[in-house]
């Protein structure tokens, strides 16, 4: 089964198309790796996957587990089990660190028609991922991400994925301005979430965060539009040549 | 006339509580209020009849009536400012000056009304926090009803009253202090508070006592074009230290209600004091505040307040650093909601040298609302080394809202330093792109980035009032967006 399908997704933002005529499929548990270069359109398509309000859906259909999500909110396709870890992750400034995980994780229970958790079951839960992540310092007095390292923002969009448990998670840049132990986190976290029989896509310029999973597909965009499609070789062929060879 | 009418408490069912629907489709928790019947033998309007009735009511002594009588003359004479948001549908005449809910103190929580329970319970007030806070006054209309204070400070000579009760047993007090700092020629609301105020608050810190928890006084407003007039008088002697926190909330009317309160703090030689406020006034209440403390040598007052509701609020509240080293903080947050402005802001005057403020204010407009900050720093010319900064944040939710800024800086001396910032935005699309892609709803996630924006102020709130703060703003928030 596909958990996600794009047909013929047109999008545009202002008068400028932005994503032409986008095919894709993903298949359930699988591993799908967008790559191209700055300006492809591969964070856009990541953002109009989530719902960015700021982009128009000229035509065609996105289907996230057998749901036309197409018109859907940010929070519903969220409830439905999408997730988006973030590229530059936003700063919140005021809004404490562990109460709006706990809201986030109550509103998502709700939409999820399951019983929410109280306050100890959920504190349970949060210092388990915390541990796994290997955070280190309190967070609990902290504000969501403001002043956070680029390597703790990755450390914050990893926690939250743990705890949302989606089973489509999209990856943008996740492994970009990471120091190497950073990236090992990173990169386990990612692997600790694929173990579930969950799915990702993963937008990177680089394949090193494939040693943490196993790409199943590999994509390419440029200019709005995919160009290329193949399995893990592809992935290898364009780290050692480049992506001039396809895109020019 | 003054015929009272007892307040049953219990059972329950006895009390109603009515909901009145917003035309403008708007509803909040300010809409709803108990029914009032005692107020049958009142009547709008003020002369130097009623004022002499209150005066003989409250059996105060003749020094106060003439005091009394002083300010309504002043008052008859001064007109309305001719600055700031438009007072001319104000009717001043239609206002009812004076009201009693009860005929006596309560001693205990279980005297207290079961509709004022409701009322109470209706604001989300935990019943808890009664126990934990050193002492509760509540005032419901003109009269405080529950009053308690712990029997260590008691012993330690602090004095935490009505001040009704205050004037009687501690009338030397509050003739020395009574209407010095706010005196009643300052405009034409303080004039009329003079003539006419009832009710409200009396706190005496000894020298040298530190009162640890703050003290808590919770006001409401309950009765159709009723005004309210309560006076809170603070002295803070030297080397003393308090926190005293006091709340308004008030159901909607039809007709126009008038708050023209006064508060009076003198802070002595070395002495810390906080004043912290939430106020939350019906949406057609006109709530024109006096605030002013008196700050001497080394001394040190804080300000902290939030200011929801009303159709009207002019509120400034006023720092004199008179002695040396004298400081100041000011920190408030306003939110301006549809059909109402909020102007308020800070007032300091620096008398003495090396004297300091602090000025943070935040606002925040939607639907239509006004946020003004509107702010005096006063650097007189012997204040040498005198230090002020004011910040003042704003964040404006739509089109139709606006906010403005109207500081007016006044400096004699020329070694001052001043610093003003003042900074406006729209809430950002990406912070709530990012909340809403981790379930939350839009309305959650606007009303979460607003909370933010005011945290550095209402961090500085008693746990209780900061949870009630930011219920205030998702209440404020709902209906926002769709």
């Amino acid at each position: 089964m596909d958990i996600l399908i794009l047909k013929n997704l047109s999008v545009s933002v202002g008068d400028r198309i932005i994503l032409d005529n986008i095919n894709l499929k993903i298949k359930s548990g699988s591993t799908c790796v967008i790559m191209g270069p700055n300006g492809s359109g591969k964070s856009t398509l990541a953002n109009v996957l989530m719902g960015h309000p700021a982009y128009r859906i000229d035509s065609g259909q996105i289907i996230f587990k057998g749901v036309d999500i197409t018109a859907k909110k940010p929070e519903e396709r969220a409830a439905l089990g999408l997730f988006l870890a973030w590229q530059q992750p936003r700063e919140i400034a005021g809004l404490d660190f562990y109460p709006f995980l706990f809201d986030a994780y109550k509103s998502l229970e709700k939409a999820r028609g399951q019983k929410t958790s109280d306050v100890f079951a959920f504190k349970k839960r949060l210092d388990e991922e915390i541990a796994k992540l290997k955070i280190s310092g309190d967070w609990s007095k902290r504000y969501l991400n403001q002043g956070f390292s680029g390597g703790e923002k990755k450390k914050s969009e990893m926690l939250q994925l743990a705890l949302f448990k989606p089973s489509l998670a999209i990856f943008d840049e996740i492994d970009s301005g990471l120091d190497v132990d950073a990236l090992q986190v990173v990169g386990r976290a990612l692997k600790r979430f694929k173990q579930k029989n969950t799915s990702a896509l993963v937008v990177t310029h680089y394949v090193r965060i494939l040693q943490y999973l196993s790409a199943d597909k590999v994509i390419v965009m440029s200019k709005g539009r995919i160009i290329k499609s193949g399995g893990p070789a592809l992935a290898k062929q364009l780290e050692k040549e480049g992506f001039s060879n396809i895109t020019d | 006339m003054s015929k009272i009418k007892k307040v049953k408490l219990s059972p329950a069912s006895d009390v109603k509580i009515k909901n009145e629907a917003d035309p403008t489709g708007h509803s909040s928790m300010w809409d709803s209020y108990n029914q009032a019947s005692y107020m049958d033998q009142t009547k709008p309007g003020l002369d130097e009849k009623l004022v002499r009735f209150i005066s003989r009511e409250k059996k105060e002594p003749a020094w106060m009536l003439e005091r009394r009588l002083a300010s309504l003359k002043l008052y008859q004479e001064m007109s309305l400012p001719n600055w700031g948001p438009d007072l001319s549908r104000l009717r001043l005449d239609q206002i009812t000056y004076y009201a009693k809910a009860t005929d006596k103190q309560s001693q205990t929580w279980a005297d207290v009304p079961m509709d004022i329970k409701n009322t109470f319970a209706k604001l989300g007030i935990p019943k808890a926090e009664q126990e934990i806070l050193a002492g509760v006054g509540a005032q419901y209309e003109s009269t405080v009803i529950y009053h308690s204070l712990k029997e260590q400070y008691r012993e330690q000579g602090v004095i935490f009253e009505d001040l009704d009760v205050a004037l009687s047993q501690h009338e030397e007090l509050v003739k020395k202090y009574f209407m010095r700092v706010v005196p009643p020629t300052l405009h034409k609301f303080a004039a009329l508070h003079g003539a006419v105020w009832s009710g409200g608050t009396f706190l005496y810190i000894p020298k040298g006592v530190k009162v640890d928890l703050p003290l808590q006084a919770y006001f409401r407003m309950n009765a159709k074009g009723m005004g309210q007039f309560e006076h809170t008088l603070i002295i803070v002697e030297e080397e003393a230290q308090a926190h005293y926190i006091e709340g308004c909330s008030a159901p909607r009317y039809g007709v126009d209600s008038l708050h023209a309160g006064c508060v009076e703090i003198f802070v002595k030689d070395r002495a810390r004091f906080r004043y912290s406020s939430v106020e939350s006034w019906s949406k057609d209440a006109y709530n024109l505040n006096t605030k002013r403390a008196l700050v001497n040598t080394d001394a040190h007052m804080e300000w902290v307040g939030g200011n929801f509701g009303s159709n009207v609020t002019m509120l400034y509240p006023c720092s004199v650093l008179i002695g040396e080293g004298a400081s100041a903080d000011h920190l408030g947050v306003a939110f301006a909601n549809q059909g109402q402005i909020q102007d308020t802001g800070a007032k300091v005057i620096h008398q003495a040298p090396n004297t300091s403020s602090n000025i943070v204010m935040k606002s925040i407009s939607k639907g239509g609302g006004q946020a003004i900050y509107r702010g005096l720093i006063d650097i007189a010319e012997g204040a040498s080394g005198a230090v002020s900064n004011i910040k003042c944040d704003a964040l404006i939710l739509d089109d139709q809202s606006s906010s403005d800024t109207i500081p007016l800086i006044k400096i004699k001396n020329a070694t001052a330093v001043l610093a003003h910032e003042a900074s406006a935005g729209r809430l950002n699309e990406e912070d709530i792109f990012y909340l809403r892609s981790r379930g939350l709803s839009e309305g959650a996630a606007s009303a979460m980035i607003v909370n933010g924006f005011i945290e550095p102020i209402v961090k500085e709130l008693p746990l209780e009032y900061a949870v009630e703060m930011n219920r205030m703003v998702e209440l404020e928030m709902e209906n926002s967006v769709g």
